[in-house]
């Protein structure tokens, strides 16, 4: 049965937003620190199962990495690339001032 | 400040004793491939803003990273040339931070389970001295693109174009002393990568680039706080930057202060180190396995057939310099820094005197290529006319001295010696009767010294034989008028 401790706070879920630049309003979160504890929970069933011999499984496929080789068939396409940027200038993205 | 005299290098007198410097350094070294780690875009230098971008490098949804086999190879022959374990299985991870230049929002690196794993260089100092440096790990992961502050007062402009490049990460062991070893290490890490292929070596470019880790303890305690110097590129700023900070952690220690971990920028300009980002959680990157990638496998055979195709390195090519040419173990050490140099003396000793050549080589060359500012690679002397200028010092044709005449006139004209030789006239005179004739002018113009040498003032001698030379305009051959002189005078 899932535990009813408390994975995750109210603390901990400021510190996530932030790290993640995600914006979340005072009022949600409280239930969102309720709802990230019952995921947690949830998927906290499986710590019952005993792993300490198993290498962890990648894929259930069988299917290994593939690998290409060293050709250039892509890119030139900046218009496309650039397309969707909410401002572009002479071919660059252009954002508000990053600097550290 | 004590006197700094004999003080080693690495080491720091302090107030309240000597201090000793424990570096680490990661290398970014970028892969020389055609295209990027994970997509078929141009990893080229210097194309237009965003023109070597696909959409997987834009991070646009439901876009698969696809790996470049020619830099798994590399990252392998890399881990070889360094004497490491190879991890027949790695394992890619997402380092999750946010920054405009990074559009997937995190970068695809390996960290628990990297393509290379422990390993060691030998790195040789300026002293001849040799010392071991430990290599923790070596793993692949992708660059970052570039942003420009400077075109706009409230604005970043981004170029993709080197997102996705491949780079290896090379990290040492804390097993570095001081600034000096930094820039050895740096410097055997380069020539090596250079050797292999795997990247261009080139610093100005950013092809290679380092971050340094540094601390300062008494000698024989435990390793005190870190900072991390960030991306310097030439070896000269790795050694101004480790000196800088180590000497700035020594004084806030001995005024009672503590060192706080923390990410530091070197400023070229003031040579000394600034903090970069005090956000407490910027190193919080939140590591997981990439779902996109599944772990990376390749058989042992495919290891040994890089194996076998690795090119004979620098330690056993210097080795083989010494054995087979006879000279010294520094001036091999010299010699085997760079491919092309040991192409060029291999070519221009050939057949030829070695350790002449070598001596001509890395004194008279290298120094007038400094001098004039030119790359190795423009020098207005082929390895095939050094070697010819060796042999006209060989077979006496030309004294030493009228050698370094040829030699400044080859780095104008670019001109053969022997053109040179023909030329000027400058064909040292070894014939006994022409320089006999040369003594008695020299006898008849000074019979007073005559006199006096006949009298006892030994001294004298080498003024007479300084007189044929200059009459002769340098060109007898000293040996010859020593012998003749010594004969005539008795």
């Amino acid at each position: 049965m899932p535990n009813k401790d408390t994975i995750v706070d109210v603390p901990t879920v400021n510190k996530i937003a932030r790290l993640s630049r995600l914006d979340i309003s005072e009022v949600n979160k409280q239930s969102l620190t309720n709802d990230l504890n019952n995921i947690l929970r949830f998927v906290a069933q499986l710590d019952e199962v005993d792993t300490s011999n198993i290498e962890p499984l990648a894929s259930v496929t069988g299917h290994k990495l593939p690998l290409r080789s060293d050709d250039v068939n892509d890119g030139n396409i900046e218009d496309l690339v650039l397309k969707n940027a909410p401002e572009s200038s002479s071919g660059f993205f252009v954002v508000p001032k990053v600097i550290e | 400040m004590n006197d700094t005299s004999t003080l080693k290098s690495g080491h720091i007198q302090g107030e309240t004793g000597i201090w000793e410097m424990v570096i680490g350094l990661e290398i970014h070294a970028q892969i020389s491939s055609k295209s990027k780690l994970f997509s078929g875009a141009s990893a080229s230098f210097g194309s237009e803003a965003n023109r070597n971008v696909s959409l997987v490098d834009a991070a646009m949804p439901g876009m698969l990273p696809v790996i470049n086999e020619f830099c798994v190879e590399q990252a392998v022959k890399t881990g070889l040339a360094l004497n490491a374990k190879i991890n027949n299985v790695s394992v890619f991870d997402r380092k999750n931070y946010f920054y405009a230049d990074l559009p997937q929002g995190y970068q695809i690196s390996q960290f628990t389970k990297p393509i290379v794993g422990e390993g060691e260089i030998i790195v040789d100092l300026d002293d001849g001295e040799q010392t071991t440096i430990g290599i923790e790990r070596l793993h692949l992961e992708q660059d970052a693109g570039k942003s420009l502050h400077d075109q706009h007062p409230t604005k970043s402009f981004i170029d993709l174009n080197r997102t996705g490049v491949a780079l290896m990460e090379i990290v040492s062991k804390p097993d570095i002393r001081s600034p000096q070893e930094a820039g050895a290490y740096v410097k055997k890490i380069r020539s090596i990568l250079r050797y292999i292929g795997a990247c261009d070596g080139n610093m100005e470019e950013g092809s290679l680039r380092a971050d340094c880790n540094v601390s300062v303890r008494k000698s024989g305690d435990e390793f005190g706080t870190r900072c991390e110097i960030k991306n310097l590129n030439s070896i000269r700023f790795i050694i101004q930057a480790i000196q800088s900070e180590a000497e700035r952690q020594v004084n806030i220690l001995e005024e009672g202060g503590t060192i706080d971990q923390e990410t530091r920028l070197f400023d070229t300009s003031t040579g000394e180190t600034r903090s970069m980002r005090s956000k407490e959680d910027a190193h919080d990157y939140r590591y997981f396995p990439d779902p996109d990638l599944l772990p990376l496998e390749f058989t042992e055979s495919w290891v040994q057939d890089i194996k076998e195709k690795l090119p004979e390195l620098p330690d056993s090519l210097k080795k083989r310099l010494v054995k087979d040419y006879g000279i010294t173990s520094y001036d091999a050490s010299i010699l085997v820094e760079e491919k092309d140099y040991v192409d060029f003396y291999q070519q221009a000793a050939n057949g030829r005197d070695g350790k002449l050549t070598a001596n001509w080589m890395i004194t008279e060359l290298f120094g007038a290529l400094k001098k004039d500012n030119l790359s190795f690679s423009e020098s207005p002397i082929t390895s095939e006319n050094l070697g010819k200028l060796i042999f006209l010092i060989s077979n006496g044709t030309i004294s030493g001295k009228i050698a370094k005449e040829v030699f400044a006139e080859m780095m104008k004209s670019k001109k053969s010696p022997s053109e040179i030789v023909k030329e000027k006239g400058l064909e040292q005179v070894s014939d006994d009767s022409e320089i006999l004739k040369l003594i008695d002018q020299v006898i008849s113009d000074n019979q007073d010294k005559v006199n006096e040498y006949l009298s006892g003032k030994d001294k004298l001698f080498g003024f007479f034989v300084g007189q044929v030379m200059k009459l002769s305009q340098g060109k007898a051959n000293p040996g010859v008028v020593n012998k003749l002189l010594k004969e005539k005078l008795k």
